[in-house]
């Protein structure tokens, strides 16, 4: 699968506070998480992301809460992948469990700039950044994440594995 | 070769290995699942997605309202209603009402639901609490909940540990707290990112089960999956007085490898602070500006236990001064048996005349949800484990993390405060 967006650029430790502040955890649907999403950092971002975006954090992108509303509401605003020089653990599975790409790069995150355009070569795990038109490579998934990705998020693979199918 | 306490108890619970070292992906069996009122709302959508009728075990699932609750506003009501349809809707065994429980990681660990060997998973980051009592304990996103719910199992990869090792003599006015703020703000936020963290040492060995706790509490902070405590007599009198089932203490082997071990001399050192916006930007309180504050909040999962609110009655009682005006004092106890406590020994009576508001249990403040919100101009002392951007409210609000014993100086100063200055 390929993806094609522009990219937000952030900083380290971007922080699940900041993605979506607790202030709307009192919800769980995905339009109105994302109309907040990144508000306490970067006010513009919700209103301007288009369909397709992409998002690059520096070290440790997602750390700090579980609550899995972060990667909801950076779905839900349209964002088609992270791109981070390394992930918070718990961000980085709820975002695999729910389907939202993410993928790892400490050089493609470094080089990357706001606006640039970026394409992702899901299957292949390769960064283009079009702007210079570097390519890169991203760390190779375990073999779970890798099932999981596969079947669309963690439910559909619990459905597979247990064998439920109606 | 050796085992570290993570790689023995995944070993315990693996599924189709006796033996398991760092780096090694395996499924285990949960011992305990816990969601509270914000994760447990997405667990149970993902829960009714996966087509499962009934969870695992209703006696090894805890869903406890803790973070909007007493319901703040119609949302959270809805939500928290879904918790208690699906506990009864499953006939769960363990049921955590508001008036009757608390903060999950003061709560469980208080009823000896989480045990020494255990292996449990929770939709809350601060999951890592109960190694104190020697579980692997971690943190995790609700649809990861909702797959242990329904299969009594989860994927896992076995965590490389770090050891930090604490000798010396500890000063007054240096708690658990302190250790942990200054261990953070030495390896950073992501200095334990997918590792275990295994405290040892002296000074460990006579710390309370309630600051041991608090310091299993921040592991995240650093970006820990896991913390623990060694397993000691401290220990045994703790979890024997609330068991209702057999457990395993696990001990780390003496040739177990570390990826690094830290080595902290406590003798000196002085009651620690971490400065906005980051529980790594730690200062020892004496090189920090005395800056005014408009808020003080002694509670949460990492000081919310009766031995912290211990320290504001000792301080108030020796000092018999009130806290200060022009500063909101929020005491909120961890969970309703702490609450009982706490006014059985007259210390509501004696917070509440010195001025402090104080309220039945409840995360509140901690996460900026209700009971004591910050206004952008605005400063906090706060006995919690996170001061990042908007954690506590307004983006600019500014949020101090501390010991209670500072955090009550404070309150009483007006201003960021060593308790020596009382
Ligand atoms: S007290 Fe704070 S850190 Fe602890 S569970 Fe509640 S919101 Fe989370």
């Amino acid at each position: 699968m390929k993806l094609e967006g522009n990219v937000w650029k952030y900083g380290d430790n971007i922080d699940t506070d900041v993605i979506i502040p607790a202030r709307y955890l009192n919800t769980t649907d995905a339009k109105t998480l994302a109309a907040h999403c990144m508000e306490d950092i970067d006010q513009v971002f919700a209103k301007e992301v288009k369909p397709g975006d992409v998002i690059v954090g520096g070290r440790n992108f997602g750390c700090g809460s579980s609550r899995e509303h972060a990667p909801i509401s950076i779905k839900g605003a349209g964002v088609s992948c992270i791109i981070a020089e390394s992930f918070a653990r718990i961000f980085f599975r709820n975002a695999i469990n729910i389907g939202l790409p993410i993928l790892e790069s400490p050089e493609a995150a470094q080089d990357a700039q706001k606006g640039d355009p970026m394409t992702v070569d899901l299957a292949a795990g390769t960064i283009t950044n079009q702007r210079t038109g570097k390519v890169y490579h991203a760390s190779p998934y375990s073999p779970v994440v890798l099932a999981i990705i596969q079947a669309g998020g963690l439910v559909p693979y619990a459905r597979n594995i247990l064998g439920i199918t109606s | 070769m050796g085992k570290t306490l993570a790689e023995k108890i995944i070993a315990a619970h693996a599924e189709e290995t006796s033996e398991v070292s760092a780096g090694d992906l395996v499924t285990v069996k949960t011992d305990v699942v816990m969601a509270n009122d914000v994760t447990a709302a997405i667990a149970i959508e993902s829960f009714r997605a996966m087509g499962v009728g009934e969870v695992f075990s209703s006696e090894r699932i805890m869903l406890v309202p803790s973070h909007f609750t007493p319901n703040k506003d119609i949302k959270s009501a809805e939500q928290a209603r879904t918790l208690t349809l699906f506990t009864e809707e499953q006939a769960l065994s363990h049921r955590f009402q508001v008036g009757r429980s608390g903060i999950e990681h003061v709560v469980l660990p208080e009823r000896g639901l989480v045990l020494p060997g255990d292996l449990v998973v929770g939709g809350d980051s601060h999951t890592c609490t109960y190694g104190a009592v020697g579980a692997f304990a971690t943190g995790m996103g609700s649809t990861d909940i909702a797959f242990a719910m329904a299969t009594g199992k989860t994927w896992l990869k076995v965590p490389e540990t770090m050891k930090f090792v604490y000798h010396g003599e500890r000063q007054p006015w240096v708690y658990g707290k302190d250790l942990i703020l200054r261990t953070i703000g030495e390896i950073t936020v992501d200095g334990a990112l997918y590792r275990s963290m295994e405290f040892t040492g002296p000074v460990i060995a006579q710390l309370p089960m309630s600051e041991r706790l608090t310091m299993t509490n921040m592991v995240i902070e650093a970006g820990g999956k896991c913390g623990f405590m060694p397993f000691d007599e401290t220990t045994k009198t703790y979890v024997d007085a609330r068991a209702n089932r057999p457990y395993t203490p696990y001990f780390a082997d003496e040739d177990a490898t570390y990826v690094s071990v830290h080595e902290f001399d406590v003798t000196g050192m002085e009651p620690q602070v971490a400065c906005p916006y980051s529980p790594d930007n730690v200062h020892p309180i004496s090189q920090i500006k005395p800056e005014k504050i408009d808020q003080v909040f002694i509670g949460s999962c990492t000081n919310g236990r009766f031995e912290d609110f211990a320290i504001v009655a000792d301080i108030l009682q020796k000092t018999g001064r009130e806290f200060d005006p022009n500063v909101r004092v929020m005491i909120i106890p961890g969970s309703q048996a702490v609450y009982l406590n706490i006014l059985r020994e007259g210390w509501i009576e004696l917070f509440t005349i010195a001025g402090a508001a104080v309220s039945t249990s409840t995360c509140g403040p901690c996460l900026g949800g209700h009971m004591g919100i910050l206004a952008g101009e605005e400063a906090c002392v706060s006995t919690s484990n996170r001061n990042f951007r908007g954690r506590m409210g307004h983006r600019d609000a500014r949020v101090f993390l501390a010991n209670p014993a500072v955090a009550t100086a404070s309150a009483i100063m007006g201003r960021l405060a060593h308790p020596d200055e009382l």
